[in-house]
């Protein structure tokens, strides 16, 4: 018994672990850059942050320019998967034969099955080439790697996620509900629209914010097809690049363990850590009322 | 629902009398027609039958619903009482494995016809539900649903009419006056079942489906329904399904006995109680089976 | 009455507008589930467009003659000694120079050894230690042309391309010709692709190592997070009781299960690799790392399946004098395994996708040897993939893509594992 209970607590030791790492490693990061200059610094280039004259050189560890690049890609990613996963559910739950649904839903899960990094192997090899040709056809200049291209496939990544917990809210509303709506003489999109999704807007809500964590926090996309430029814009033919690309390009090369360049990895982590965190409990609290609403 | 054959029924069931009299002549008895004597047939079907997947749920069934009155449906649970009200504006369109071969009239057109529009039929025919469900959303908006997604209303103030008009009928307006703007939700069962009937009578129906209106109603509320029900006959054809001998006596001028998917008798509702010919009407009304 | 034919005139005014809304919508949504078809039909069509070409290699046969003065020294070894230090480089110029006199100047024989890979002297080595009696006879060996060759005799880079788009001079495509009119070139099955590790040559470089890393890896995660995963599910469902402690435990579990992969990363670097002193780059760290990750699943799925084995098993079994502890192992878990199997399978496919966490613990290196043991150091398949990705030579594009369809075949057939699982023991009770 005392093994089973053992057992059950690796799990609060992992999150232990990952607050501790995270956190010891932070504060040593904050001992040599001031906490105000990472969380409000407009400009991001730890590269200076090597010779040793420079550590702490002030405004190298800015992480604004990372945050609204993040922000930007997941409000694009967000902007495909919320809306096309939300009517890809309301076709498979309320329009598709069943034949049609038992064969083409399984399909459309396979889209979150697939591991990132061949989204990303597609988003630089296919996505970013076609968006920067097509650009240049109608005389946009969109740059090689852009958030468009990650933000795109990412959201047709999250498809799947949003769609399956869409398909949840809406089952959850009662079927009387439809019926009403239906026997008032309601065409079944004005059913959905005007009763079953505002009904359901909670749980569809709370799982896009669900997505939205997923997002947030995915990296190998970005890796490959954001770029490493930490510039401040939100235009969404620019490269822009991201907390998880940083921490990936910080920590890839041959550096030592308590560099500032290394330890900014663990502080963006840590960012990263406490938002997707926020951000899951309050989507479970939503999700959780949402569900004892109806029960 | 084959189409062919509804096509077939309709050629038929356009002399409505002809078809009802064959009926009669092949029931042999008079109250086991599809012929009710007296007013004339709101609504009529005439050989409905209907399949949910291989199950049949109802066989045959044939019956005139007459204008101006209330119709009440018995039989024990699972005989195909809302299976077949639900035939009556074509709910079971939305069953995927629900077939309904017969025919149905409103009025003596074929319901089930290919050019029948279903959002318009279902403006004719209302309906009513065994557990209230108004929508998540105001006492106004709940009510003013109906005539704001069908256009019915011009103005604001011809929908503040209809709704005001509309819970006033209902019996429902004293009680929500002044808090039209406060969730449907929040309101006791009882109201929020007038509420509902309010709703369907806010797009100006001339049937009105009730199944089991008051079942999920405690006694005063379900007094409250019953009251209403019948001052509204005087404007709607009602039909209702009830699982309450007492309420179908209280309530309906013609009753409709329903056994295991058959039509086992009907006629006026007194007769049905009082001087039953079937004898499995006789057992259910006398509360030997159900 | 004249109220009613009001009103279903004004409602039959809009029918036609709001059936048009309908079908609008109707189509829209279709329109959804069909970005998210198209988009994979695509992917998998580029994929294996890109993907299918490198699985041939073109090889190019060459009639090779060991003379004894290619011999390295025979010291202990004797003759097989002596024919595995050969000089094979020499062996190919010569036989390169044999087929094609032509070729005089410097730069011209230069152009001419680069028709062949890097890899063939060795290909050439072991063909001749496995022939009995190699020197002085003519021996017929399939060597791997270059890649630029490869390109050109599969198709990838068309002919007409120009000399600096394929890389190969007009004098370089003329030799070629002439070798496929003796049909001595050929495009063959690459068998290198399936049993070597990386190489900075296309040619030579193949999917072993990182499949033999991902292998290991995924060992280490199964033996870590399998059983404890089974053991955390046992007890939360059967034994815990309701209170604080275990609600946090729940409520921990679900949150971890949503941590992005790559703060696990971050975890492994500091912990595992700093703290522990563990080796960087090897398997076991990887597999701890992502035993992390998969835990959550793991426990997730196993709950569910416990809970669905009725309770009278457990019931019957206590009944019949067993301990508690005894009715769980005994009777419900065997009852609940292709449920926990299922989860696992899952977790397992997407631990064998997950790259972030992997880079941060090193194991992005370029390792050519296979691994063979779990402290090793080495790659993973997506890794691998991540890093030809980088690079820009078309040979590797190829590569890369023929990569990928490894790796999903392989979290295909896992999915399909777990979904034949599901089916088939779908309905015992
Ligand atoms: N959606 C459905 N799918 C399959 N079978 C159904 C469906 N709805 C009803 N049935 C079957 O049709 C038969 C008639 O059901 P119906 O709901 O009409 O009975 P009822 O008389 O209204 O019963 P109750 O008094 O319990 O409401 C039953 O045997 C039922 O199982
Ligand atoms: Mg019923």
């Amino acid at each position: 018994m005392a093994v089973l209970i053992a057992a059950s607590s690796v799990a609060i030791l992992t999150t232990v672990g990952i607050v501790l790492s995270l956190i010891f490693e932070s504060i040593q990061f904050f001992r040599q850059i001031p906490f105000t200059d990472f969380v409000f610094g407009l400009h991001w280039s730890p590269q200076t942050a090597i010779r040793e004259d420079q550590v702490g050189a002030s405004g190298a560890f800015g992480a604004i320019p990372l945050l609204v690049g993040t922000l930007l890609i997941s409000a694009i990613a967000l902007c495909v998967s919320g809306p096309v996963g939300l009517m890809a559910a309301i076709y498979l739950g309320e329009y598709a034969s069943r034949r049609f649904r038992a064969t083409v839903k399984p399909i459309l899960e396979a889209l979150a099955g697939i591991p990132t990094v061949v989204y990303g192997f597609f988003a630089a090899i296919v996505v970013a080439p076609m968006l920067r040709n097509s650009g240049e056809a109608i005389g946009l200049e969109v740059s090689s790697e852009s958030a468009l291209a990650a933000g795109l496939v990412m959201g047709i990544m999250t498809i799947p996620f949003v769609s399956s917990i869409s398909d949840d809210a809406i089952t959850a509303v009662p079927e009387s509900l439809k019926e009403a709506a239906l026997g008032l003489g309601s065409t079944r999109s004005e059913a959905i629209r005007n009763v079953i999704l505002p009904a359901a807007l909670p749980g569809i809500a709370g799982g896009l914010l669900l997505a939205a964590s997923r997002v947030i926090g995915e990296t190998m996309i970005v890796v490959m097809a954001a770029g490493l430029a930490a510039k401040l814009t939100l235009n969404p033919f620019e490269a822009v690049t991201t907390v998880t690309v940083q921490i990936v390009t910080l920590l890839t090369g041959d550096q030592e363990f308590d560099s500032p360049k290394t330890l900014a990895a663990f502080a963006l982590g840590l960012m990263l850590f406490v938002v997707t965190l926020a951000l899951n409990v309050t989507a479970l609290r939503i999700v959780k009322a949402y569900r004892e609403q109806y029960d | 629902m084959t189409f062919d054959s509804v096509e077939h029924m309709v050629t038929e069931a356009t002399d409505l009398e002809h078809s009802a009299r064959i009926g009669a002549t092949m029931a042999g008895e008079p109250n086991q027609t599809g012929e009710i004597p007296g007013g004339p047939a709101k609504m009529a079907s005439r050989n409905l039958q209907v399949r949910y997947g291989d199950k049949q749920a109802l066989y045959d069934v044939s019956l005139d619903i007459p204008v101006n009155e209330v119709t009440a449906f018995i039989g024990p649970s699972g005989c195909g009482k809302s299976t077949y009200l639900r035939c009556l504006n074509r709910m079971n369109d939305n069953i995927d494995i629900c077939h309904v071969d017969g025919s149905v009239t409103l009025d003596g057109r074929e319901i089930y016809a290919k050019d029948q529009d279903v959002v318009q039929l279902r403006t004719r025919i209302g309906m009513v539900f065994q557990k209230p469900n108004p929508f998540p959303k105001s006492i106004f908006d709940n009510v003013a649903y109906g005539p704001r997604i069908h256009g019915i209303a011009r103005d604001r103030e011809e929908l503040n009419g209809i709704v005001l008009g509309s819970l006033e009928r209902a019996g429902l307006l004293d009680e929500v006056r002044d808090r039209l703007d406060a969730p449907g939700i929040g309101l006791s069962g009882g109201q929020q079942q007038r509420l509902c009937i309010a709703r369907a009578i806010a797009v100006r129906p001339e049937v009105i489906l009730m199944d089991e209106p008051c079942s999920a109603l405690d006694p005063i509320a379900t007094e409250r329904i019953e009251e209403l029900i019948m001052e509204l006959k005087a404007q709607y054809t009602i039909i209702m399904v009830t699982h309450s001998m007492q309420q179908a006596r209280r309530v309906s001028d013609k009753t409709a006995f329903f056994h295991l998917g058959h039509l086992v008798e009907h006629g006026a509702t007194s007769e049905v109680f009082e001087n039953p010919q079937d004898d499995r009407t006789k057992d259910y009304v006398t509360g030997r089976i159900g | 009455m004249t109220e009613i034919s009001e009103t279903q005139s004004r409602v039959a005014a809009r029918l036609a507008r709001r059936h048009a809304g309908e079908k609008r919508f109707k189509l829209l949504s279709l329109g959804a589930v069909w970005v998210g078809l198209v988009f994979l039909g695509v992917l998998l069509f580029t994929v294996i467009g890109s993907g299918h070409t490198a699985f041939l290699q073109t090889k190019i046969l060459l009639n090779v003659t060991l003379e004894e003065t290619d011999l390295g020294e025979a010291g202990e070894g004797g003759q097989a000694q002596a024919i595995a230090g050969a000089n094979y480089n020499g062996v190919i110029k010569r036989t390169l120079r044999a087929v094609f006199p032509e070729a005089r100047s410097r730069s011209d024989k230069r152009a001419l050894y680069r028709l062949v890979s890097v890899g063939a002297a060795y290909e050439i080595r072991e063909a001749m230690m496995e022939h009995e009696n190699p020197v002085g006879t003519p021996v017929a060996v399939w060597v791997t042309a270059s890649d630029d060759v490869d390109l050109i005799i599969k198709g990838t880079v068309p002919r007409t391309a120009p000399a600096d788009q394929r890389h190969l001079s007009d004098q370089q495509m003329n030799w070629i010709e002439s070798l496929e009119k003796t049909e001595t070139v050929k495009a063959r099955f690459n068998t290198t692709f399936f049993t070597s590790g990386d190489s900075r040559e296309p040619e030579l470089a193949g999917v072993l190592g990182g499949a033999m890393g991902s292998l290991y890896a995924i060992l280490v995660c199964l033996a870590i997070s399998f059983p404890l995963g089974v053991m955390s599910a046992v007890y939360l469902e059967c034994f815990a009781p309701k209170n604080r402690l275990t609600e946090f435990i729940e409520v921990n579990i679900n949150n971890l299960a949503a941590v992005p992969s790559i703060v696990f990363g971050l975890l492994g670097l500091a912990i595992f690799l700093n703290a522990f002193m563990l080796p960087r780059s090897a398997p076991l760290v990887g597999g701890m790392v992502l035993s992390l990750l998969t835990l959550p699943t793991i426990i997730i799925a196993g709950r569910a399946a416990i809970k669905s084995v009725p309770p009278s098993v457990r019931e019957a079994a206590l009944a019949l004098g067993a301990s508690p502890v005894q009715a769980v192992f005994h009777h419900v878990l065997p009852l609940a395994m292709p449920g926990i199997l299922t989860g696992t399978i899952i977790g397992t496919a997407g631990a064998l996708g997950e790259t972030a966490p992997l880079l941060m613990i090193g194991m992005v290196a370029f390792i050519v040897d296979v691994p063979t043991s779990v402290v090793d150091p080495s790659t993973v398949l997506p890794v691998q993939i991540f890093l030809w990705s980088d690079i820009p030579e078309k040979a590797f594009v190829e590569r890369t893509s023929a990569a990928i369809l490894v790796l999903l075949s392989f979290v295909c057939l896992l999915n399909l594992f777990a979904v034949y699982l599901r089916k088939r023991f779908e309905t015992r009770w």
